[in-house]
């Protein structure tokens, strides 16, 4: 936590005046002389909903925690709007707080109870403001973590594997809920997911990464909202698998 | 083997129908097939014919004294050994009347209290800036854990020599009693928080004092009561020591007061009163954990 790394990381106006969001150059990262990013450069533009597609420990995690302002033992330029919000794989809630609190937490000036209210009534949890996150089940305390960060108003939320553990259902409500929840908000989105399928339902972009940088940039140009089941989405689904080295028969 | 046959309970005779297969498509109702072994299942609500489990918890304690009381009363156990049940319950009456008994819990637990209070505040402060500054363990941890080493009950000759023999050395010696161990686990609760959640909370805003207030020091809670909890259970033994070695006033005094002239009678009515006091600062660890880690998802009281 040096304040010298600090300076690699400049956090940008609250709207960059040039529309994005993000805005990497040359970013290394490396763990015990292992570079797990290798130069990388990145855009996003404002409102535009990004995912990061790549196998396990290709370096997206890690990315996205330099992003969120995590990691500070790096390399490079990088430039990410300053109001920004984190969703993590697992909801990390914390225990001893109800769960409006948890949602206003680190809100500047005293807790605002209503402002929790409507943020959780925004993705369903109107009727579990005040309980204790431990009765939450998984999908509702995923939902929880949303609506924490979406109180924040951010112009840039980071989401880092948030439907991973969430059973085959709930992932399918999960994810319709974030579509509806970035439209609604405007918020560029980077998602970094193992799940070929809900990038291509999700994203406007997605990027696949390999080696450390971003092999591949592929718009995902498909009307919304998309079905699973359309021949493009499926064509689409198909040649991400192939650029993963996953072949589909 | 295939797998698609049914195990063997199940298969009816294609050759022969069922005579509990019913005739429409409906699902099945009715006898159960004679063909399967089954079992009903009963309710584990309480057995008929037996008394209630509070009855038999509480038999064995009374059991226990009644034993005792007729042992007094035949003479096998002594009076100068040990006296008698009823005997303990009229000497505790009679010295409520005088107020000797109200005189010396209050004293007692006067002590307990000042010793307490002193060895908390101790604990809290050292282990907090232990646990959050580098600088602070360094500086801290490694004299206290040498100090844990020592038996503090030992420290009393020292004590003595410092503070005299009023209430100074037995207040200090409860304070040290209670400091080290509670130290050990506020500390180690402080350093034992989920960094996972820390890191959430830098995202979300919050400061340096904001992670240590809201994070961190609740974080710490539970363990923090646990060293409580022990802490109140050594302040009671280092209260008995204070009081036996030497005291004018208090439990202690009444007991070795009694142990000059073998009222044993009045050596149980203290040791009760320990008892009670230990049961009571128990119980009012148990309402602090019950309020304060009611959102622990291992507790399940209320």
């Amino acid at each position: 936590m040096a304040s010298g790394l600090q300076r690699n990381l400049t956090p940008a106006p609250a709207a960059p005046a040039d529309g994005t969001v993000v805005r990497v150059r040359g970013l290394t990262r490396a763990f015990d002389g292992r570079a797990v990013i290798d130069g990388l450069s990145l855009d996003v533009a404002s409102g535009e909903f990004v995912a990061l597609l790549g196998a396990s420990g290709c370096g997206k995690s890690t990315l996205l925690r330099v992003l969120a302002d995590l990691d500070h033992d790096i390399t490079g330029e990088v430039t990410v709007a300053r109001r920004r919000a984190v969703g993590f794989q697992a909801p990390r809630l914390i225990p001893w707080k109800r769960v409006w609190r948890n949602v206003v937490l680190g809100l500047p000036g005293r807790p605002d109870r209503n402002r929790a209210v409507r943020a959780l009534e925004e993705v369903g949890l109107g009727h579990r403001v005040d309980v204790w996150p431990k009765v939450l089940s998984g999908g509702e305390a995923q939902r929880a973590a949303l609506a924490r960060a979406l109180v924040r108003d951010p112009d840039l939320l980071l989401l880092d594997e948030p439907f991973s553990a969430l059973d085959a259902l709930t992932r399918i409500k999960a994810q319709d809920l974030v579509a509806e929840l970035w439209q609604r908000h405007g918020c560029a989105v980077v998602l970094v997911t193992h799940d070929v399928e809900e990038a291509v339902l999700l994203a406007d972009r997605v990027l696949v990464m390999r080696d450390g940088v971003i092999a591949q940039d592929q718009p995902i140009g498909l009307p919304r909202p998309r079905r699973r089941s359309a021949p493009e989405f499926v064509a689409l689904r198909a040649d991400l698998l192939a650029m993963l080295g996953v072949d589909r028969h | 083997m295939s797998l698609h046959q049914p195990p063997a309970g199940l298969r009816s005779d294609p050759a022969e129908p069922h005579p509990a297969e019913p005739d429409t498509a409906g699902p099945r109702t009715g006898t159960p097939d004679p063909a399967v072994p089954a079992e009903t299942v009963r309710s584990t609500g309480r057995r008929r014919g037996r008394p209630p489990r509070w009855l038999i918890k509480t038999a064995s304690p009374v059991a226990l004294v009644l034993l005792w009381q007729l042992a007094s009363a035949t003479g096998a156990l002594p009076e100068e050994t040990l006296a008698a049940p009823g005997t303990i319950v009229t000497t505790a009456a009679g010295l409520a009347e005088t107020g000797e008994l109200q005189d010396a819990v209050l004293t007692s637990l006067s002590r307990v209290l000042a010793g307490l209070g002193i060895g908390i505040g101790a604990a809290v402060v050292l282990a907090t800036v232990s646990g959050l500054f580098r600088l602070g363990e360094d500086l801290i941890d490694a004299p206290v854990q040498m100090l844990r080493t020592v038996p503090t009950i030992g420290l009393i000759p020292l004590l003595i020599i410092w503070f005299g023999i009023g209430e100074e050395p037995k207040i200090a010696l409860i304070a040290l009693t209670v400091t080290f161990p509670l130290y050990m686990n506020i500390y180690g609760g402080i350093r034992n928080v989920d960094s996972a959640l820390i890191e959430a909370g830098r995202t979300l805003g919050l400061g340096r004092f904001g992670t240590v207030r809201h994070i961190v020091l609740p974080g710490a809670m539970p363990s923090a009561l646990v060293g409580l909890r022990y802490a109140l259970g050594s302040a009671w033994l280092a209260l008995v020591f204070g009081e036996t070695i030497n005291a004018s006033s208090g439990i202690g005094y009444l007991m070795n007061n009694a142990r000059e002239f073998f009222q044993t009678d009045v050596i149980v009515v203290c040791l009760v009163l320990y008892a009670f006091l230990g049961l009571l600062a128990d119980l009012i660890v148990r309402v602090l954990e019950r309020v304060l880690l009611a959102w622990r998802p291992a507790f399940s009281g209320t």
